[in-house]
């Protein structure tokens, strides 16, 4: 349920990267608390986000959450097969549910992310 | 019935009015013309005419009220049963405020009447706003705002003009996490960005992150005091000396004035701006979207800002003051949502400031009598006395056996009675917020108790059948992703083509 290869977030975003370019989406236990998705709102390519900052929304039959950035970046590519079907994140959170792509600005950031075993202890604290 | 897991159709029991509708049937029969005929297009500038009939429903007057007053049966209110929706107050509406509402000297008066035709409407909106002002502890009001989000635009509105007034711009308003989700909304709504703060271990706010994010840049805090977690801040005094300490205003949200009515006065408190819900602690209808009234009370600082007309007395008669300069203007057309108002006086007049106080004292101890025979069973993550409602967790259920807060709510239907609000406040996990309110008698309150304990034994033993609820209501559970990703909202006749 979480891949091993994967960096992971507090806000349970998960993170991956690639020459540089961070792909970013969110975890099964996100997608799992959240419920069926019904509404996803997305960045525009070139927007320039901090780390934490809210970079989208996301809406489930529950509840309306924020997306936030794992580490600081400037927006490449955005997912906007989830425009029309949200339910791709709960179907395939780590492959087709995959939300925004960005080049990060500081990569000692990275040092900040949880690796899988710390995730899935910081995931029995909660 | 149906197949398990079948998502029955509303139509299966009950078919759309215009599936209903037969050629030719009318529900009316005119008189016949004793004028010259007209055609329309004689009348009418041909482009606001159309070319084709509106698809109505052709209906007897039987079929409409056969077809609504069996979809009423359909629904569940709180004339139908037990409704503990957590932070909307879903209290009983006494009919008498029906009654007193409907009175001809109340529903033949115009807006337009002259001030000398209308002293007893104009009576009430004061004699209103004066029972407010008691029971909030503040010295003026507007009964203009309609609902409770509108009484939080006034007063956010308000709090911009204020400060305004000294020269200052303020860009922060605070928010606690327990809050309401329209306290952000209307924070941004009305120009502020918001700045949440956390709720400390015993779900009050945390002093220590308010300290560290207080500065000259702050417009207000808004405050539930009870908060949603149903718990009353005893830090209050404080925590208005510190907001006032930087030049800050203090908003206190009604939601829950149900707990305090007669007890505790916001201004005492140090809150500057209060709103009441009188579609909630007053008891006028709740629900399907209104109409609500949301009055605020404000404190001496801010009655030269408030919305145009204040209703006003001489000591002689009643008078619609327009002359306030600095006022933000009007928030709403005319005076109100008078109706509304004319039921909220009923209430207050009916039961007096004794019976008031009793309101309070009942809901509070409802749910206390609820939260401490449910706790052994669902987790309480703040266990201390509540106010008028608690907030449980299903996350043993759900940990344990899978069976989740949607799932123990659709159970409750079963029964017969209206689930608590589900997943709110979110800062409980799986959280279902239960309000009982003080109409509610011991033994409904008893029915609800066995019905949440043995829904708590049947998520041990047969946690698959839960999965299931509702099995005895006219539909079963509702697809509501696919409703709220696919909404279909009107009908279409079978011969409808795309470009019609």
């Amino acid at each position: 349920m979480y891949p091993e290869e994967l960096m992971y977030a507090e806000d349970h975003e998960w993170l991956r990267v690639e020459n540089g370019i961070a792909t970013v989406g969110i975890t099964h236990y996100a997608q799992d608390q959240l419920g069926d998705l019904v509404f996803v709102e997305l960045p525009h390519i070139g927007d320039e986000f901090g780390k934490d900052d809210p970079f989208g929304v996301i809406e489930s039959v529950k509840a309306v959450s924020d997306f936030y950035m794992p580490v600081g970046g400037t927006i490449t590519e955005v997912n906007e097969e989830l425009l029309d079907a949200p339910e791709i994140i709960n179907e395939d959170p780590y492959g087709e549910g995959w939300i925004i792509k960005f080049e990060i600005t500081d990569e000692a950031e990275l040092d900040e992310l949880m690796d899988v075993d710390t995730y899935t202890e910081y995931l029995e604290d909660l | 019935m149906t197949e398990q897991n079948e998502i029955k159709d509303i139509s299966v029991v009950e078919p759309l009015i215009f599936e209903l509708s037969s050629p030719g049937r009318r529900g009316y029969s005119l008189p016949e013309l004793d004028v010259p005929q007209e055609e329309l297009d004689a009348l009418l500038p041909a482009d606001m005419l159309r070319e084709e009939d509106p698809q109505l429903p052709e209906v007897s007057e039987v079929d409409v009220v056969r077809h609504f007053v069996r979809l009423s049966q359909l629904n569940h209110g709180v004339d139908t049963g037990f409704y503990p929706l957590g932070s909307c107050t879903m209290k009983y509406s006494p009919k008498v405020n029906e009654n007193m509402a409907r009175l001809s000297g109340f529903t033949a008066l115009h807006p337009y009447q002259p001030e000398n035709m209308t002293q007893g409407a104009l009576q009430l909106l004061y004699e209103t706003g004066e029972y407010l002002k008691e029971l909030a502890g503040l010295p003026e009001v507007t009964m203009q705002p309609v609902a409770g989000a509108h009484g939080e635009i006034t007063g956010m509105m308000l709090v911009r003009a204020y400060h305004e007034s000294l020269g200052e711009e303020r860009t922060k308003v605070i928010i606690p996490d327990s809050a309401h989700g329209t306290n952000p909304a209307t924070a941004v709504m009305a120009g502020y960005s918001t700045v949440e703060i956390p709720s400390n271990e015993n779900g009050d706010v945390d002093l220590d992150a308010l300290e560290e994010i207080l500065d000259d840049d702050v417009a207000a805090l808004m405050l539930t005091n009870p908060s949603t977690l149903g718990l009353y801040d005893q830090n209050i005094k404080e925590i208005a000396q510190m907001i006032h300490d930087v030049g800050g205003l203090l908003y206190y949200d009604g939601a829950n004035a149900n707990a305090i009515m007669g007890y505790s006065r916001p201004g005492d408190m140090g809150f500057d701006i209060v709103h009441f819900n009188l579609h909630k602690t007053f008891s006028a209808p709740h629900g399907g979207g209104g109409p609500g009234s949301g009055p605020i009370v404000v404190s001496d600082k801010l009655a030269k800002f408030l919305p145009v007309p204040v209703v006003s007395y001489d000591g002689e008669d009643y008078y619609m003051d327009y002359d306030r300069p600095d006022s933000i203007g009007k928030v709403h057309t005319f005076y109100g949502n008078f109706g509304v108002n004319i039921k909220a006086y009923a209430y207050i007049r009916s039961l007096g400031a004794e019976g008031l106080k009793a309101v309070a004292e009942n809901a509070v101890l409802n749910a206390n009598y609820l939260q401490e025979s449910l706790k052994d069973y669902y987790h309480l993550e703040f266990d201390r006395p509540c106010m008028h409602e608690f907030v449980l967790s299903g996350k043993n259920q759900k940990r344990e056996h899978g069976v989740s807060t949607l799932d123990i709510a659709k159970a409750l239907l079963d029964y017969g009675l209206h689930p608590p609000t589900v997943y709110f406040p979110l800062i409980i996990d799986e959280a279902l917020m239960i309000e009982p309110t003080e109409t509610e008698s011991r033994q409904s309150l008893d029915e609800f108790i066995e019905a949440m304990i043995e829904i708590a034994g049947d998520a041990e033993e047969e946690p698959e059948a839960l999965h299931e609820a509702p099995i005895n209501t006219p539909v079963r559970r509702l697809d509501e992703a696919q409703a709220a990703r696919n909404p279909v909202v009107r009908w279409y006749p079978e011969d409808y083509a795309e470009d019609d």
